[in-house]
């Protein structure tokens, strides 16, 4: 038995049906066979045995589904049937103390220590802190077989994570991944809002997705509280969330563009990522879009002066990204390095649940716009953008199709802004209840669920940012080619290791 | 070839005048936030409780604000009911001691260069090495578009290179996580003397959000001596490339040195 819900829908926490843990597994199992991915797989670290909850989606269908069951030490691991789970059984034993028994790889995640007291996956004591990247590392033995290490700092600007590479002279074997680098303890500091610093925890969770990221967390907020955002608000919403997959979209192509060498669309796309950042800027203040999206609707309006300003702004740097993604796609030498490398096939893609980019780059039609759409996603359909080679190409030009979707959605909706309020007032949370929340970010589903107690005070907040999926098909489509290809692989996914540490 | 040199020519010169001109920050801008405290009514207390990082004290001192801890956000704006706190779009903020950020009233002591003998040595090549120690990549994000054509670090000699080596120094990024504290001490380690530390953001000053949370240390000067703070969250782009000018002594009076 499983509860079936809406995103964004109020739930009464009592109704999640409580399972034992053969059935649970049975019905997580059989919806992945039907089609359905595990958007959630979370514990509730507690005193006593562990809550641990599984969200379902089925995008063919567009159902979502909560089944729920409790462990107290151990359980089947269900790694092996649904390899999706692996990276979430990790999590939960890391955070809860329960072993999944059988999992192929049980190893930290964040490298941090258990929240239940007394019960910790590794058998280490209270006082033991959990050393950074030290864990029984993949290794493949023979000769000519050569390890190379890198990070947690990296050569360029960007965060910190550890990647461990098994060559056989210049061709990847394996790649292993292990993070944990960022975590500054938001999940734990969720427990008993939200307060003053929520919103701020939220629009920092990944701070390139502040969008994203903050308006899963007042819909949930929206949804726990009985209140309905102006229609205003929610177009003003929709605008932010694509002028940020805009500005990253642009970004990620000149970042590709560099790392293949190519340097005009690289510095053409690092001016116009701003020009995209500075839209978001026009409206809030911020570049990364602080302080619009609130609970209750947003926290800026715009006057005419300002819409007419975006939309001119809009068809100014259009032109200029369409130029310069056209240059990739004519380039023979880009195309020569895009092609075929880091490709995934959509079986895998599937198997390992992968969403966002990476998921459409392979065929698979998964975006929450479409399929569990919410807010102003709910009357105007942006269609899904898909190619079929799973490569970096793929990636890449999916981002393009994106664009340029993103930017007639944004043109369309400046044009028909609905008049009225942006802010609706926001009452207590219901007591005892539950939501899950789903925004398609612009790195793929972001999947807030959030628990209150009996006093409306959040009992757990779980965050599942697009990375937490994808790390793993990062490693995947690694193997087999060349390490110097590693960072422009790397590029075209393009995760978040803050997003993913939390 | 021929469709380069079209859509180049389209795209135009894009590096702007900053610092020989003044440039045109956003309306909406949150810079350097300014108080007035003759407006406050007695007893009231309500932007300190509503200050998501207590950057607000209200004691004997007056009402303060602690720009290192600030998040820039709308929250004291909108909890105050005199308009007693408001932002001015004055994106220069940077300063080189902790307590220069704690802000009374409106003046705020901008950062010195650095010492002559330093300043022979950095003040026309500087090369940092960035360590992104926990946060939210916020700060990454506008620290990465200082090299793009439009802020162009590079005409004031200013680099991001690739291994701490090869550094001058460090930019830190990020509160210092528990899980980063090894690595950044490493990373300083390994810059040859003499070197300087910028932090930059929030959390690299003062922990940002997660300011005592037992997961991080508060920011990079629990780990490190830094040399510039730039406050911010994240800081616009031209808040670190002026606070970087400043350091290096190539501002006087907001205009390029002479």
């Amino acid at each position: 038995m499983t509860l079936p819900l809406h995103n964004g829908e109020l739930l009464d926490r009592a109704k999640i049906p409580q399972q034992n843990v053969a059935e649970f597994r049975q019905q997580v199992i059989a919806r992945v066979r039907e089609g359905a991915r595990v958007a959630a797989l979370f514990g509730l670290p507690g005193n006593g045995s562990v809550p641990v909850l599984a969200v379902l989606a089925n995008g063919v269908s567009g159902t979502l589904e909560l089944v729920g069951t409790e462990i107290s030490s151990e359980y089947p691991s269900l790694t092996r049937e649904v390899p999706q789970v692996h990276w979430f059984e990790r999590e939960i034993a890391e955070q809860c103390g329960v072993i999944p028994q059988g999992h192929p790889w049980l190893k930290p995640l964040r490298f941090v220590k258990s929240q239940r007291p007394g019960h910790d996956a590794w058998g280490r004591t209270a006082n033991e802190q959990p050393l950074i990247g030290v864990t029984n590392f993949y290794r493949v033995e023979g000769e000519e077989v050569h390890e190379v290490a890198v990070g947690p700092v990296h050569a360029g600007v960007i965060e910190p994570g550890h990647f461990r590479f098994q060559c056989h002279g210049e061709d990847v074997l394996h790649l292993e991944i292990s993070l944990g680098y960022q975590h500054r303890g938001v999940e734990r500091a969720l427990l008993g809002g939200p307060n003053k610093r929520t919103i701020h925890y939220m629009e920092t969770l990944a701070g390139d997705t502040t969008v994203g990221h903050a308006t899963a967390y007042c819909q949930a907020i929206e949804a726990l509280a009985g209140c309905k955002p102006p229609a205003r608000a929610q177009v003003l919403r929709g605008v932010a969330l694509e002028l940020e997959r805009l500005a990253n979209h642009t970004g990620d192509l000149g970042a590709l563009a560099g790392d293949v060498g190519y340097l005009p669309t690289q510095s053409f796309c690092g001016r116009l990522r701003g020009d995209f950042l500075n839209m978001t800027a026009l409206v809030c203040g911020s570049r990364f879009g602080r302080g619009l999206v609130r609970p209750g609707g947003v926290g800026f309006d715009v006057d005419e002066a300002c819409v007419g300003q975006l939309r001119e702004r809009l068809e100014q740097t259009l032109r200029d990204v369409t130029g310069a993604a056209n240059l990739l796609w004519d380039t023979s030498s880009v195309r020569g390095r895009f092609e075929r490398t880091g490709a995934l096939t959509a079986e895998t893609t599937r198997e390992i649940g992968l969403v966002g980019v990476a998921a459409r780059a392979c065929g698979l039609e998964r975006d929450v716009r479409q399929e569990f759409p919410s807010g102003i996603y709910q009357f105007v359909q942006i269609p899904v953008s898909t190619y079929h080679t799973g490569d970096v190409f793929a990636r890449a030009y999916v981002r393009w199709l994106e664009i340029q979707r993103s930017a007639a959605f944004v043109r369309e909706q400046l044009n028909a802004l609905p008049a009225g309020p942006v802010r609706a007032k926001v009452g207590p949370l219901t007591n005892n209840a539950a939501v899950v929340t789903m925004v398609e970010g612009w790195r793929g589903e972001i999947c807030h669920a959030a628990l209150t107690d009996g006093t409306g005070r959040f009992a757990r907040y779980k965050v599942v940012d697009p990375s937490f999926h994808n790390w793993f098909g990062l490693a995947l489509a690694l193997r087999n080619q060349q390490i110097s290809d590693f960072p422009l692989c790397n590029k075209s996914f393009n995760l978040s290791y803050c997003g993913h540490d939390l | 070839m021929f469709r380069n040199v079209v859509i180049r020519l389209q795209q135009g010169h894009r590096t702007i005048g900053f610092p020989k001109t003044e440039p045109t920050m956003p309306d909406r801008f949150r810079g350097r936030p300014v108080m007035d405290q003759s407006k406050c009514p007695v007893g009231c207390r309500d932007c300190a409780e509503a200050c998501p990082t207590d950057a607000i004290m209200i004691d004997g001192k007056g009402l303060r604000l602690d720009l290192g801890r600030c998040l820039f956000c709308t929250d004291c704006v909108e909890a105050c009911p005199e308009q007693a706190i408001r932002y001015t779009q004055d994106f220069r903020l940077a300063a080189r001691q902790r307590d220069d950020l704690i802000l009374s009233g409106e003046s705020l002591k901008l950062a010195e260069a650095l010492d002559k003998k330093t300043r022979r040595l950095f003040g026309r090549s500087l090369k940092l090495r960035q360590v992104s120690a926990g946060g939210c990549n916020g700060c990454e994000g506008d620290v990465n578009v200082l090299s793009t054509v439009v802020f162009d670090l590079g005409r004031f000699g200013i680099q991001v290179v690739a291994s701490p080596r090869h550094a001058d120094g460090l930019l830190i990024t990020g509160p210092v996580t528990g899980n980063m504290r090894l690595a950044v001490k490493k990373a300083y380690e390994a810059v040859p003397a003499p070197k300087i530390v910028i932090a930059v953001g929030a959390c690299a000053i003062a922990g940002g959000p997660y300011i005592n949370h037992p997961e991080q240390h508060n920011g990079a000067d629990s780990v490190v001596p830094v040399d510039l703070y730039i406050p911010g969250c994240p800081p616009h782009p031209l808040t670190i490339l002026d606070g970087l000018l400043r350091l290096l002594g190539r501002l006087e009076d907001g205009r390029p040195r002479s």
